[in-house]
């Protein structure tokens, strides 16, 4: 064996002054500790107990220590796995989700995790490896500006760049990410900080001069919300995903009987209010129920609670509830009149304003008599329908079907259609039980975020239904969840189409299926296999309930093939750009 | 319609680009951007000038007011405070110009601060209706440069935007 020189430092030139990089930890006093054990220490204080990561080299002295953390650690097979899998056990724990990766690509691999995680207002920590703080700025190996490319999709980032400011850092990062409206937030971490010594000591309180999260309630306005609810004839309640976020469903659910309001939610919001419950209208917008459009067309009070007005939602935004007034409960001010006028906002914690606002109710009957009358009429009129087919595998039917097998099933999706059945078709009962990308809509999160649900909640059925198109983008993390004994299902509705789009091309642009074509590309079934999961494929409606039931008795990871009409469309929908009760629909023939 | 904005922000790196990046990501227009230390060494002022209906100035106040190292956003309204911007002036002039020239900066109380062969560097102070009319005055001298600091604003008497109102 020839002995190589190794040198005791490794020493840079940086703009003429010579920087020295220790190669081994310094000599460690009994005071002091390195960066990355502090950073063990701080996660520790935060009570994680899972971080999806990759290493690399700016991450080597922190994955030493992690070597043997008491942390369970999941390497996952491409970073954007990781942002996922932390967002996905955030929304289904309620907990901070940590992912980790390292300088350069590892970090911009990140990037569309992150993103997602902002749009949906998910508490993640991302930290990143960073190059030394000697070589920032100096396009130096693996080096991006990880804190300027993450500034519009965080909600707030950190550079670290002297190790006595890790543990106040970290402490900040978990306060901002998971206080008021939650949000990622990113930690740069240079090498050489992670070997840097600290006296350490976590803080126990943060102060942050431009950040307080607490909000005091306006009374007068939840007294004024309280008497425009007892007056109205028609109102109705828009849920969004905020009411998951703050876990006001209980207040809610009391609220809506208190003052005989119909719900309807967002995407975000599934779950949020039981569908079985006779209040419940469904999801709203581009392919929410008939009835729950026509019935905010048709309030004369609509009351949103942490929702955003988004675009989908609302269809053409000036005949949007027109006849409404509108009462706005979001815990961000910016929220307030975005996208809408707004008749009277509330500014705080959903939780908070609805058990102030269920003191100041008394319990109301007689005034929306004749409107829950007319929905009821509306819900019996436009049920949610589809052609059922004893020959061709219905999408619809598979997402009924996971339903009866596994009602209390966490479903997770993927984007496109798939994601739009798994909200039409499946009744959820329960808060996090339903885990979408709504606001980014990327295609690959489900996958992955799937992975970090089960991981969260290890005693639940996590399912994720995918499309094609979607799972192939992140299918990569089948490796990780076999690995680590993660099991989760995969229901791929295969229409062997970008169905989402050839549905757009279809019905706007003239049947003129420009690239959306993904049929005979990949055999899931091998591929399962492949990586040592489990694939099984149903190829007539016949073969589905078997292939469920199958999977769920699995002990490993599963992906079903479920080959699906490539014709299907989803219904309703509102085009874009119409008034959601300008609804385009079938005709189902009986 | 022009609004200023009083944007008291932490100083540490980065803050700026968190503004100005806020700006643009939302579609706001600014008009001009002043920033400096305060009397609180670790507390930066921006002034922003910005266009847009109240809608917009509603949405700009409570996005600002979203970034961690804001700490306050406060709208100036101008009949409540006194704006000064300092712009330098480059003008050509020669011995035939020169005078009529510092006849102008005379009236307008401004100064020159350069004398060349072809040139004076004029200093002006004030408001935007003063630098606007003594840009149009030297106009026809011919302006070589112009540079502004950008406009600044505080409100009249006890008032201050970082709470205090005596
Ligand atoms: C990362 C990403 N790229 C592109 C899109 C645009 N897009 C939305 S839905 C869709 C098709 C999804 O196809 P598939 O996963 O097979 O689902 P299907 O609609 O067929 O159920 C596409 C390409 C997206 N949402 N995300
Ligand atoms: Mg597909």
């Amino acid at each position: 064996m020839t002995d190589t020189w190794v040198p005791d430092h490794i020493l840079y030139l940086v703009k003429g002054r010579v920087f020295q990089l220790k190669r081994r930890k310094r000599t460690v006093t009994d005071a002091t500790i390195s960066g990355a054990k502090a950073l063990i220490e701080c996660l520790r204080d935060e009570r994680v107990d899972t971080i999806f990561g990759y290493p690399g080299g700016a991450l080597l002295p922190l994955y030493d220590e992690l070597y043997d953390a008491d942390i369970r650690h999941i390497l996952v097979r491409h970073e954007q796995g990781a942002a996922h899998a932390a967002d996905g056990y955030a929304r289904a724990t309620g907990k901070v989700g940590v992912c980790l990766a390292t300088s350069g690509p590892g970090a911009t691999n990140l990037v569309t995790g992150i993103a997602n995680a902002y749009m949906d207002s998910i508490p993640v920590v991302a930290i990143t490896g960073q190059v030394p703080t000697p070589l920032i700025g100096n396009d130096a190996f693996q080096e991006a500006d990880i804190t300027g490319i993450t500034l519009p999709i965080t909600k707030h980032n950190y550079l670290i760049k002297d190790v006595n400011d890790l543990p106040r850092i970290v402490k900040e990062a978990f306060f901002i990410a998971s206080t008021g409206r939650p949000g990622p937030v990113l930690i740069d971490l240079p090498k050489d900080i992670t070997t840097d010594e600290l006296e350490f000591k976590y803080p126990e309180t943060v102060h942050l001069r431009g950040y307080h999260p607490d909000i005091n309630i306006d009374k007068d306005a939840v007294r004024r919300a309280a008497s425009m609810m007892m007056q109205a004839e028609r109102p109705i309640i828009y849920a969004g995903g905020g009411v998951i976020i703050s876990n006001t469903s209980s207040e809610l659910l009391k609220l809506a009987e208190t003052i005989n309001a119909p719900v309807t939610t967002t995407l975000l919001g599934i779950g949020a209010f039981p569908q079985s419950h006779p209040l419940s209208l469904g999801m709203l917008g581009m392919h929410g129920t008939r009835y729950a459009n026509y019935a905010v067309q048709e309030s004369d009070l609509l009351i949103a609670i942490g929702a955003r007005f988004d675009d989908r939602v609302t269809g053409k935004i000036d005949a949007f509830a027109a006849q409404a007034k509108v009462i706005h409960i979001d815990i961000d001010p910016a929220e307030i009149g975005k996208n809408v006028r707004v008749d009277l906002p509330v500014i705080g914690d959903a939780r908070e304003v609805l058990r102030l606002l269920l003191s100041y109710l008394r319990e109301k009957q007689s005034k929306s008599g004749a409107w829950l009358e007319k929905i009821d009429a509306w819900k019996k009129e436009y049920p949610l329908q589809y052609q059922q087919s004893d020959t061709v595998i219905k999408p619809q039917y598979v997402i009924q079907e996971i339903h009866r097998a596994c009602p209390d099933a966490i479903i997770v999706t993927e984007v496109g259609q798939n994601q739009m059945w798994a909200a039409q078709y499946f009744q959820y009962e329960q808060p996090r039980t339903f885990i979408t990308s709504g606001g980014l809509g990327t295609m690959g999160y489900g996958f992955p975020a799937a992975m970090g649900a089960k991981v969260g909640c290890p005693d639940r059925t996590v399912i994720d239904i995918a499309g094609d198109g979607s799972f192939q983008m992140t299918s990569q993390e089948l490796a990780t969840v076999v690995k680590n004994d993660i099991c989760v299902v995969v229901a791929i509705l295969n229409n062997g189409y970008l169905g989402m789009v050839r549905q757009w091309q279809e019905l706007f642009f003239d049947r003129r299926y420009s690239h959306t074509e993904l049929t005979q590309s990949v055999d899931f079934v091998k591929l399962a296999e492949a990586y040592g999961a489990i694939g099984i494929r149903a190829e007539k409606p016949s073969e589905v309930p078997s292939a469920i039931s199958e999977a769920l008795a699995a002990d490993r990871a599963v992906i079903i093939d479920f080959v699906v009409d490539p014709t299907e469309n989803v219904f309703p929908m509102v085009p874009a750009g119409a008034a959601i009760n300008e609804i385009l629909e079938p005709e189902v023939t009986a | 319609m022009r609004h200023t904005l009083a944007v008291l922000v932490d100083n540490k790196p980065g803050v700026l680009s968190r503004v100005s990046g806020l700006f643009s990501r939302r579609g706001f227009n600014i008009e001009s951007l002043a920033v400096g230390m305060t009397e609180d060494p670790e507390i930066s002022r921006m002034t922003i000038v910005v266009r847009g209906d109240d809608r917009v100035l509603a949405q700009v106040t409570s996005q600002l007011g979203k970034l961690i190292d804001v700490i306050s956003v406060c709208d100036i309204p101008s009949s409540e405070s006194v704006d000064r911007e300092l712009v330098l002036i480059k003008v050509s002039a020669d011995a035939t110009t020169r005078s009529e020239i510092m006849q102008i900066v005379d009236i307008f109380r401004a100064k020159i601060i350069d004398v060349g062969t072809e040139t004076l560097i004029i200093e002006v102070t004030g408001d935007r209706g003063k630098v606007g009319a003594i840009e149009r005055m030297l106009k026809r001298f011919g302006i070589r440069e112009l540079v502004r600091t950008g406009m600044v604003a505080m409100n009249r008497n006890t008032k201050t935007v970082n709470g205090g109102d005596a």
